[in-house]
């Protein structure tokens, strides 16, 4: 798919041969057209700049001395440039710290990661390589479950919680992670699976591999970059993740990253809003950077989706 | 960054008359029919969802039937009372005043979000390379940042003081801003929320519309054009058919996705808006139940908002099952 959407685009942004010039009728059409690219990289460079913009004004403010960013001139490049932004959250000795929230993101984000993949894959493979009864309803109760609201359950997930004793702990908010990510999990990787042949497996079987040895051998390496991409997408999601958070980890020793960032904006929002741009770049900074990795395989399994026979 | 919840890339169905034969038949004949070994994959999934989504769905429905308050949180038996917070819901008018600025706000959020991520797309398929790519780094940027934090910028970047719209707004095109608080009134808080919410969103539209586009064979586009067909014609007739289907599925995802709106609103809130005329149905369920602990009351607008969504989503569910054979 890749391949066509280059060309696609290779012969959309260069002009088609010009056999012959000078007719005056003919130049103004060329005119015409050049002056169009111009309006439209133009436009290209607005809604980049609309986009970029707020990235940028998070790092460059986290970047400037406090008492300079609530001066009457607003500076669109640090003038003092330095890191005690960065310094007073780590350290600061707020009723919320930074590096215990910050403990608390990875561990809860890693376990949901790794569980949801496992559980998922088994899953997956279930439903691509076998026929069995309840085949269908399965895949169609991932797909309900996934456009339950969270929004609404959060009301019984808390007494549910509640009553296993599992608020304010990393199992809870792991358990209720898990169940967030799996049917998306589920989905994706059943596309990866079914990307690759069965046909493959039968053949390394005629050839002497058992079935489970034709799987490890053949199907396994093939997957390996579908797993991680749906991970990080997994990663991302659970890292980000607000409002199952503010639920479950209320106590201040419990929070995680996002609900640490929001009682430090709180907490500081009228007066030192460059701490609070430092640590919102240090809490976006992996997100980006894990996004920016795994675009190019999303966007491509979101096109092969949509060709797909 | 609401618009990377849930969203199943490989669920996108395709123009359908570029689809080729259908490979299905011949791979589920390959397929093992295996006694319990299916069974046994699919426990440990099925476990998950049956306790953490089964299990509190069904509390819901007993909670949103009971009173259930600060009382019955200490251990207080907790009587069931029919539809009685149903009704007490529904003849809410702050409940109704919930329902109809949610809808409302979801309504011109998809609307922007849509017309802007078309627009994006169809300008990415006539860029030249250089542009092109720029364009889409800046769009991935804002499709990478967390919905928490991208709110808590923007609430800085129009911050009363020193924010730098006011700045902006005031020095570079000399209009009286000093000093102008965005969030204290309601109308220009929903301006601020709208602003984040399609920022955030626009990428996710345009690159989707922008990989439906791709598929649109030339040679149709061109003979269009020969037959004379305008631009604007060309999209009504060609395009717009083409990429039906995406555009439906689009659309239904930012519906749900605008509906179900909280981190944005509620950390809004938190930099300066007023509770009671900003909140939408997620942050009204969580203010009602976790907030005023009226678990009932909270239960019986849950089950509801479940309701509202689930019949919404139907659409987008068959849609997927239509598409991709199981």
């Amino acid at each position: 798919m890749s391949t066509a959407s280059a060309s696609v685009s290779v012969s959309k942004s260069t002009p088609a041969p010009e056999p012959a010039r000078g007719t005056p009728a003919r130049s103004t059409a060329k005119l015409r057209k050049r002056l169009m690219s111009i309006v439209l990289s133009a436009t290209a460079v607005v809604v980049f700049a609309f986009s970029a913009f707020p990235v940028y004004w998070m790092v460059q403010t986290s970047f400037q001395p406090n008492n300079e960013i609530i001066g009457s001139e607003v500076n669109f490049w640090p003038e003092t440039f330095t890191f005690r932004n960065y310094e007073t959250v780590l350290f600061a000795t707020d009723r919320a710290q930074f590096l215990p929230a910050l403990g608390n993101s990875l561990v809860v984000t890693i376990a949901t990661v790794v569980i949801a993949l496992v559980f998922a894959f088994l899953a997956s493979l279930a439903v691509t390589r076998f026929r069995f009864r309840s085949r269908k309803s399965f895949i169609l109760t991932i797909l309900v479950v996934q456009m339950i609201p969270g929004e609404a359950m959060i009301v019984s997930t808390y007494r549910v919680l509640d009553d296993w004793a599992l608020l304010n702990t990393i199992a809870g908010l792991t358990l209720v992670y898990v169940a967030t990510v799996l049917p998306f999990t589920i989905w994706t990787l059943r596309g990866f699976v079914n990307g690759v042949p069965v046909d493959l497996e039968e053949a390394a079987m005629i050839d002497g591999l058992s079935r489970t040895g034709a799987f490890w051998k053949i199907t396994f390496p093939l997957l390996a970059p579908g797993l991680v991409a749906t991970g990080v997408f997994g990663f991302i999601q659970a890292w980000n993740e607000f409002l199952l958070a503010l639920v479950v980890m209320s106590r201040p020793d419990m929070m995680t990253l996002p609900v640490w960032l929001r009682t430090f904006q709180v907490a500081h929002g009228t007066t030192n809003w460059a701490a609070i741009m430092a640590g919102s770049t240090l809490m976006s900074i992996p997100v980006i950077v894990f996004f920016l990795v795994i675009q190019g395989r999303m966007t491509q399994g979101l096109v092969s989706g949509a060709v797909k026979g | 960054m609401s618009s990377l919840t849930a969203a199943p890339p490989e669920a996108l169905p395709g123009p359908g008359p570029d689809r080729g034969p259908d490979p299905q038949p011949k791979a589920s004949a390959a397929k093992h029919r295996a006694g319990f070994t299916p069974y046994m994959l699919l426990i440990p999934a099925s476990v998950v969802l049956l306790v953490v989504v089964g299990w509190p769905l069904i509390q819901l429905f007993i909670i949103s039937f009971q009173e259930f308050g600060r009382a019955q949180v200490f251990g207080a038996p907790a009587p069931f009372i029919g539809l009685d917070n149903y009704t007490k819901v529904l003849t809410d008018p702050a409940f109704w005043n919930v329902m109809v600025r949610s809808i409302l706000f979801c309504v011109v959020n998809v609307v922007v979000t849509m017309v802007g991520g078309t627009l994006v797309a169809l300008l990415m398929t006539r860029l030249g390379k250089f542009f092109r790519v720029l364009m889409s780094v800046g769009l991935l940027l804002a499709w990478a940042m967390p919905a928490l934090t991208a709110t808590i910028v923007w609430g800085w970047m129009f911050d009363t003081s020193y924010g730098v719209v006011n700045y902006a707004l005031t020095n570079f095109f000399g209009l009286d801003f000093h000093a102008h608080s965005w969030l204290i009134n309601p109308l220009s808080f929903f301006f601020v929320a709208t602003l984040i919410i399609v920022w955030g969103a626009i990428p996710f539209v345009a690159f989707t519309v922008y990989a439906g586009l791709t598929q649109i064979p030339d040679e149709i586009m061109e003979a269009a054009q020969l037959d004379g067909a305008r631009s604007t014609q060309r999209f009504r007739l060609i395009t717009f058919p083409y990429l039906r289907s995406i555009f439906l599925v689009v659309t239904i995802l930012q519906v749900i996705w605008d509906l179900r709106v909280f981190t944005q609103i509620y950390a809004l809130q938190g930099i300066g808006g007023i509770r009671e005329q900003t909140s939408t149905l997620g942050v009204y369920i969580y203010q009602v139940a976790l907030g005023s602990g009226e678990y009932g009351i909270g239960g019986a607008i849950a089950v509801i908002t479940v309701f509202f969504m689930m019949a919404i989503s139907l659409y987008y569910v068959r849609q997927s099952l239509k598409e991709e054979q199981l």
